[in-house]
């Protein structure tokens, strides 16, 4: 019907002409363009807002980057967002590799944070951090990797879709955590815990006085670190070989020897302890308490990491860059435009990028074929 | 005015016609003359089916000339025109996968978008007179169906017979068939071609798409022939042979199967002729047969049964056993069982009773990857949704099912990219896979070449027992030649090998001894000397049973 023996001889005489890094080339163009401009997109659409405020995009822009890249301490809170949006938006992208949608990185990512407090909380106090820190990781990990499990198996075992399931286990699982924090836990007439005592982790400001004030601290280094270990664990070993090739046709990972099942189930426990180490950055980099609601909807944002940056590793860290700054550079024009501006302004970078992406890829094709 | 038969029903002219970087087709031509047969050939992919979907409508080429006649035989043009368009014209389309509603009737299938109604103001739909007209149309063109019966309880043979009917109850005086005997049993196809012969008698034009050449001998008038999205031949068939159409859809020589079918010795016959019920072979009993120069049955099924979503029984205590150097070729229609005998092989899906042994070894309840490593290969039919990860490189693709092999041990378990190159050039050389560039996706290649991935893979490697199932659908001449010799070869240097396939002279062409499925079960099994169409026709229906 199609014929596709052109297209093979015009792969082919494209494969002459550059040859191996011709595909790699073509992978990263239809990657990275549509990002890039469903961002030209968003800025024209937040220009026309702002002129409709009464204001001049110019002036806002401006004032948007001096509250962010412009000084240490913006940019220092720019990186304490990004590092949580960085855990869910890397979560996300993980699990939807293996063809999974996890709605549930938020509860995964205060299961991360309630897992490290308790820990935190039974420790002797005055331990070295770099001691304590692989209890804690261990700790949020197998916090969020049971709330995320738990949808795999459910899925794996019942067939229950993983949309449905890891939306009702928000529900369920941040009612649990705020009960077991208000009935064991917590601060009288707060909604946190006392003060963990031991390990809690240096900020960049200990190490940089410039950074005073900013909570950005050492678990951004362990995102950075997620984000290239789940790069090398899709991309070069046999587990996410196999992971992608569920994501990508179920039956022909079958055929390949792999269980759905079983990769479903581990897929989703990873997904949930990636978001669930998040909760380090809270927890243990910031207030050295778990405080419900903490997650504050980074689970959701996570959603529009994982998708801007094309449910690659790498592009989840730069895409909760963008949202950080976003977010963080509303506080700073909140003066001239009103703070909603900020959430319209993230909602059409999520739409843009959902229409970009096919439709640019469909122009990169077109005009390669042109060509 | 009647028009005069042999005046020009369609014309098509230098169509061209994109889908993104694919270029269907690029300077297709076609003129059909009123009340022929016209057969279009061509290889898959040759852009034959795009052409007719733009005649029918569903496609605007994208330059070009498209004229259809009207019924007083003056030609119009209607370039770029809508399927209502085409309909009100006269021009209907029956496509290769049935567009019916399943859970309709087939008189409610056919009022679709032309619902009857009652008077008054609700608008009731008025089935009754839907059904009798049906039934007045059904009684004129000899193609019988029930109107009263759901769509979802008939048989493939049944499912088009509606599908031709519907064009014509919409008044198609032009009817397009695309691959219409893809999915039927040869009785059924020497019905339809009656169908066929009739319409032609009362005037009607048909053309019929298809890439099997005994089709177009056997009915057409007038032969088309396109390749890579061009008309390269227009033929009068009775001037013709089926060589030379041939050479027209592939640019070159070619073997047909027919020619080398006699070829595959009847190395079994002694030792095989087994019947339902009674080809369960112990060991003991083949020595008995004094066949004593044919080793051990390298698969052995005993009394299999296997479900589906639909039935509990898809199939129904078979049992065969292959020798090594053996093909077992399972012909038969379509939805009979063959797929589900073909995935609890496989491993894909549960075994309710009965065994599977392969050397000897029960595998009946083994993972995929344990049967692989006891020297299982399988072509899978579905090469797109099971042979293939579409979007994995030609390199990662030809490590599907092996990946642990070529997985570094220890806790990461990392792949080892230089040996995973190695093995791709090696593959790729040794069964030419076209373009040779190990990281392309395999989404970007022919059918053909997707199809040899597949083939490298599975018999690229050590194995025992390979299962074959529609090892060469949606492949092109070329390739297919070249997987035969494969399967050929593979037979030859001592593999059992199982072969599933559609398509009866492939079957022949290949097999040491022929089964027949039907219903679940291996009606007839017969060496190959005693198989031909004719006798396995009426097991292909059910008409015959085995005794």
């Amino acid at each position: 019907m199609s014929s596709s023996g052109e297209v093979a001889r015009e792969a082919s005489i494209r494969s002459q002409t550059a040859p191996r890094s011709g595909a790699v080339w073509i992978r990263l163009e239809e990657s990275l363009l549509p990002s890039l401009v469903a961002l030209l997109v968003a800025a024209i659409v937040g220009d026309i807002l702002i002129v409709v405020f009464g204001q001049s995009p110019g002036a806002v822009y401006r004032l948007l980057l001096e509250g962010t890249w412009g000084n240490s301490y913006g940019f220092g809170q720019v990186l304490y967002k990004a590092t949580t949006l960085t855990f869910t938006g890397l979560a996300i992208a993980f699990a939807l590799r293996a063809g999974l949608f996890n709605i549930g990185a938020e509860s995964q990512l205060a299961a991360g944070g309630f897992a490290a407090a308790t820990v935190g909380l039974a420790l002797p106090p005055g331990l070295p951090w770099i001691a304590t820190l692989p209890v804690y990781v261990a700790a949020a990990a197998l916090g969020g990797g049971i709330v995320g499990g738990t949808a795999g198996v459910l899925k794996a075992r019942f067939g229950a879709h993983e949309v449905i399931t890891t939306i009702m286990l928000n529900f369920v699982v941040l009612a649990l955590l705020s009960y077991l924090t208000a009935a064991h836990l917590n601060v009288p007439e707060t909604l946190h815990t006392t003060e963990i005592r031991s390990g809690a982790l240096p900020r960049f400001s200990d190490f940089f006085a410039s950074f005073h004030g900013s909570a950005v601290n050492v678990v951004l280094l362990l995102a950075v670190l997620a984000c290239a270990g789940a790069w090398w664990y899709l991309f070069h070993t046999r587990r996410g070989f196999e992971l992608r090739a569920v994501g990508l046709q179920p039956e022909a990972a079958e055929y390949g020897g792999v269980r759905p099942g079983v990769v479903w189930t581990r897929a989703m426990a990873i997904s949930g302890a990636i978001a669930g180490l998040g909760g380090l950055n809270f927890v243990l980099g910031y207030k050295h308490y778990y405080e419900e609601g903490f997650a504050g909807g980074a689970g959701f944002l996570g959603i529009a990491v994982a998708l801007v940056g094309g449910t690659h590793p790498l592009g989840a860290a730069l895409a909760a860059l963008l949202f950080a700054t976003i977010s963080q550079g509303g506080l700073a024009v909140n003066a001239l435009v009103p703070k909603q501006f900020v959430e319209v302004l993230q909602a059409v970078v999520i739409i843009a990028v959902a229409v970009s992406v096919p439709e640019v890829r469909r122009m990169i094709r077109a005009q390669r074929k042109r060509a | 005015m009647m028009p005069t038969p042999g005046a020009p029903a369609i014309r098509l002219t230098d169509i061209h016609k994109s889908f993104g970087p694919v270029r269907a087709n690029r300077g297709a031509s076609l003129e059909v003359m009123r009340g022929e047969i016209h057969a279009l050939v061509g290889e898959n992919g040759a852009g034959k089916s795009t052409l007719m979907r733009a005649l029918s409508g569903m496609y605007a080429p994208d330059s070009g000339r498209m004229e259809v006649a009207d019924a007083d035989g003056i030609l119009h043009e209607v370039t770029g025109w809508s399927t209502a368009e085409a309909i009100a014209a006269g021009v209907g389309m029956v496509h290769q996968h049935f567009m019916l509603v399943s859970t309709l009737t087939v008189a409610e299938n056919l009022m679709l978008g032309a619902e009857l109604t009652k008077d008054g103001a609700l608008r009731v739909l008025d089935t009754a007179r839907a059904a009798r007209e049906v039934d007045a149309l059904s009684q004129r063109t000899g193609l019988r169906v029930n109107a009263l019966q759901r769509v979802s309880e008939l048989s493939v043979g049944e499912a088009q017979r509606v599908e031709i009917l519907k064009a014509l109850y919409r008044g198609a005086r032009t009817l397009i068939l695309d691959e219409p005997t893809a999915v039927l049993s040869p009785p059924e196809v020497a019905e339809l071609w009656q169908v066929l012969r009739h319409m032609r008698a009362r005037g009607e034009t048909i053309v019929l798409i298809t890439h099997k050449l005994d089709e177009v001998m056997s009915i057409s008038d007038t032969v088309t022939v396109m390749r890579h999205g061009r008309t390269t031949a227009r033929l009068r068939t009775a001037d013709t042979t089926p060589p030379e159409i041939a050479r027209e859809m592939v640019g070159r020589d070619v073997v047909l199967a027919t020619e080398m079918r006699q070829d595959a010795a009847m190395a079994g016959e002694g030792w095989a002729v087994a019947r339902d019920g009674e080809s369960v072979a112990p060991a003991s009993d083949a020595r008995s047969l004094g066949t004593s120069s044919f080793p051990l049955p390298a698969l052995e099924v005993r009394v299999l049964a296997v479900g589906n979503a639909r039935r509990t029984r898809a199939v129904d205590d078979v049992s065969f056993s292959i020798s090594p150097g053996e093909i077992l070729g399972v012909a038969g229609v379509e939805g009979n069982g063959q797929t589900e005998l073909i995935e609890a092989i496989a491993g894909f899906r549960q075994v309710r009773s009965g065994s599977i042994l392969l050397d000897h070894r029960d595998i009946t309840h083994t993972a995929v990857r344990a049967r692989g490593q006891a020297g299982l290969s399988h072509i899978p039919e579905d090469r797109h949704a099971r042979g293939l990860v579409l979007d994995y490189s030609i390199a990662e693709n030809l490590i599907l099912g092996q990946q642990h092999r070529f997985a570094r041990g220890g806790f990461l378990n990392t792949l080892d990219g230089d040996r995973i190159a190695d093995n791709a050039r090696r593959q790729i050389a040794a069964f030419d896979i076209r373009p040779n560039d190990p990281t392309l996706p395999a989404r970007a290649l022919s059918g053909g070449n997707q199809q040899k991935i597949v083939v490298a893979r599975e018999m690229g490697r050590d194995f025992r027992v390979l299962l074959a199932a529609q090892p060469t659908r949606g492949v092109d001449v070329g390739a297919i030649e070249f997987i035969h010799a494969q399967l050929r070869g593979a037979r030859d240097a001592g593999k059992a090998i199982l072969l599933v396939s559609a398509d009866l002279a492939e079957i022949l062409a290949l097999s040491d001894r022929v089964a027949v499925m039907y219903g679940g079960r291996f009606v007839v099994v017969l060496p190959r000397a005693q198989a031909s169409e004719s006798v396995l026709g009426p097991y292909m229906t059910g008409a015959e049973e085995a005794a």
